[in-house]
C-alpha cells in the first residue's frame, strides 16, 4: 500500500491542477479575511464558499482523475497486488494530496487570522467534506465505465447535495407544515454531508439565526456538543459507505 | 500448473468463454489459436484475474485463485496492447514495477531491456513512445522477474523483423529452463519453431487442445499454418 501510494501522490502532484486549487483556495481566504473588519465574519463568509467549492473541486477532480488512471489500474490488476490495495491506495492519494491542499489554502489562513475553537472546528469539518467527496467521486467512477456518464454522475451528486436537497427539505417542510417534522428533520439531516458540515460549524459558532431549519432542531435534539460529535460520526459514515461500495464494485470489474 | 474447469464468462449477449476446461502444465509452450474475438484474451484475462469469470474455477498450482493475488508474482504477463500512464517515463515504470515485484526470486532479468536498446532511451515518456516501442516495453517487463509462467498475447505484433526475432530467441530460451509459456498469436509461420501444443477456440469454445506433433500427424502436414488451415476449412465446411 505504500510503495503505490508513493506513486499515485507523485503522480497527483504532476498534476498541477491540485497546486492551482491550493492558489485558488489560499487567496480566497486571505481576500475574505482581509476584506472583512472582523475575523468572525470573515470566517462565516468563508464557511458559505468551501461549503460550495471544496465538495465540487473534489468531486470532479476525483472522478477524472479515476477514469485517467485506467491504464495505471489496468497496469497494476495483471500484477501481484490485491484489488482492495489498488483501489485504496488510489482513493488515499486523493484524500491526502487534496486534503493537504484544504489546509495549505484554508487551514494556514485560519490558523493566523481566526485561531480558536470554532476555526479549528471549521479546518476539521472541510478536510471532513474533502474525504467524503473523494469517496463519492470514487463510487460514481465505479458504477461507470464511460467518462462522460461518470463525470455527468458526479456533477449530480454535487448538485443534489449543495441545492437540490436543501429545496426538498424545504418542499417537504411546506407540505407538511401542519405535522410534527422535528423527528424526521433531524434523520433527515443526516442524508446530506454538506448540510450537516454546515449545521456542525455554525452549532459551534452558536447563530441561531443562521442555522436554518435543521441547525436550529438540530440544536434542540442534541445540544451543541452531542450535535457536533454526532454530526462528525454521520461525516464519518458518509466518507466510508460509498468508498465501501466503490471497493465491492471494483473486485468484480472486468478490466 | 493451470487448471480451469467450465468456466463461463458473458459480456452482455456476447458469450466470450463457454464452458471452458482445459490444463496447462509445466514445460510446455502452448499456443492458443482461434478466429478475432474467439475470446483468446478473455481467457488469458481470466487467468490472470483480470476477468472474473461467471462461472466456473480456475486453480494455479492446486489452488483456487478466486480473490487470490500472491499467485500472480509468478506470471508475467504481456499485454496484446500495452496502456501505461502516460506521463511516466520507461525508467519510472520499471522502477514502480521493480518496486511492486521485489521480493521475487534473484535480481532483475533486463536482457531485454538491453537487446531491444531501450536503455537508450530510458528518459522518454511512455506517451511518446511508438507502438512498436511500447511493445518491447511490455516484453521486457514481462520477462523481467524471472516468473514461472509467461502469458504472451500477440507478442510480435507491431514489433520490427529483428526485435521480433530476439524476442523469439528470448522465448526459446526461457522454454529450455522449464517454464509454461501461452502465447497467442495470427502469424503461425513464427509459431513453429516454439511451441509444443496447440490449444484452438472458436466463439469462445475449445475446438481441440492437442500437441504439435499429433497434431502435425493427423493433418499429414509438416507446416502448422497449412495443419491449421486444414482443420480451419474443415470446420466451416
Amino acid at each position: 500500500m505504500k510503495k503505490l501510494l508513493k506513486y499515485v501522490i507523485a503522480d497527483i502532484i504532476q498534476n498541477k491542477i491540485v497546486l492551482l486549487y491550493t492558489a485558488l483556495l489560499l487567496i480566497i481566504s486571505l481576500s475574505v479575511f482581509n476584506l472583512e473588519n472582523s475575523s468572525a465574519k470573515g470566517l462565516l463568509s468563508l464557511l458559505n464558499i468551501i461549503l460550495i467549492l471544496v465538495p465540487l473541486i473534489c468531486i470532479i477532480f476525483s472522478t477524472i482523475y479515476m477514469y485517467n488512471s485506467a491504464e495505471f489500474i489496468e497496469l497494476l490488476v495483471s500484477q501481484p497486488l490485491k484489488r482492495r490495495t489498488i483501489w485504496l491506495s488510489l482513493f488515499t492519494g486523493l484524500a491526502v494530496s487534496l486534503s493537504v491542499a484544504y489546509f495549505i489554502g484554508v487551514g494556514i489562513p485560519i490558523l493566523l487570522y481566526h485561531a480558536d475553537a470554532t476555526g479549528i472546528i471549521m479546518i476539521i469539518t472541510g478536510l471532513f467534506l474533502t474525504v467524503v467527496f473523494v469517496s463519492i467521486a470514487l463510487l460514481s467512477a465505479g458504477l461507470t465505465r464511460d467518462k462522460a456518464k461518470g463525470i455527468g454522475l458526479s456533477i449530480s451528486f454535487w448538485l443534489y447535495f449543495s441545492l437540490i436537497f436543501d429545496a426538498l427539505i424545504l418542499f417537504l417542510l411546506f407540505q407538511f407544515q401542519d405535522y410534527p417534522l422535528e423527528k424526521i428533520m433531524v434523520i433527515l439531516s443526516f442524508l446530506n454531508p454538506i448540510g450537516l458540515s454546515r449545521v456542525q460549524i455554525l452549532l459551534q459558532m452558536d447563530i441561531s439565526a443562521l442555522m436554518g431549519y435543521t441547525g436550529a432542531i438540530f440544536r434542540e435534539f442534541f445540544g451543541n456538543s452531542t450535535g457536533i460529535i454526532l454530526s462528525f460520526i454521520g461525516l464519518c459514515v458518509w466518507a466510508i459507505i460509498p468508498l465501501m461500495i466503490s471497493l465491492k464494485k471494483f473486485k468484480h470489474k472486468d478490466l | 500448473m493451470i487448471v480451469a474447469k467450465n468456466i463461463t464468462k458473458q459480456f452482455g449477449k456476447l458469450k466470450a468463454l463457454d464452458n471452458v476446461s482445459v490444463t496447462f502444465s509445466e514445460g510446455e509452450c502452448i499456443a492458443l489459436l482461434g478466429p478475432n474475438g474467439c475470446g483468446k484474451t478473455t481467457l488469458i484475462k481470466s487467468l490472470l484475474g483480470m476477468v472474473v469469470p461467471d462461472s466456473g474455477s480456475i486453480e494455479f498450482d492446486k489452488e483456487s485463485i478466486s480473490n487470490k493475488w500472491k499467485y500472480r508474482s509468478r506470471i508475467g504477463y504481456m499485454p496484446q496492447i500495452g496502456r501505461y500512464p502516460e506521463n511516466m517515463t520507461i525508467t519510472q515504470v520499471i522502477d514502480m514495477m521493480k518496486d511492486i515485484r521485489k521480493e521475487n526470486n534473484g535480481s532483475p532479468d533486463e536482457d531485454l531491456v538491453r537487446s531491444f536498446g531501450l536503455n537508450n532511451i530510458l528518459q522518454k515518456k511512455m506517451s511518446t513512445l511508438s507502438g512498436g516501442t511500447t511493445q518491447k516495453v511490455s516484453a521486457a517487463l514481462a520477462f523481467m522477474f524471472n516468473p514461472s509462467v509467461l502469458v504472451l498475447d500477440e507478442p510480435t505484433a507491431g514489433l520490427d523483423p529483428l526485435s521480433s526475432e530476439k524476442l523469439k530467441q528470448k522465448i526459446i530460451s526461457e522454454k529450455q529452463n522449464g517454464k509454461l509459456i501461452l502465447i497467442t498469436s495470427h502469424i503461425l509461420s513464427e509459431l513453429d519453431d516454439l511451441i509444443t501444443e496447440v490449444f484452438y477456440m472458436q466463439e469462445g469454445r475449445l475446438l481441440f487442445h492437442k500437441k504439435l506433433a499429433a497434431l502435425k500427424e493427423e493433418t499429414g502436414e509438416m507446416k502448422l499454418s497449412k495443419a491449421i488451415s486444414k482443420i480451419m476449412n474443415e470446420v466451416t465446411v
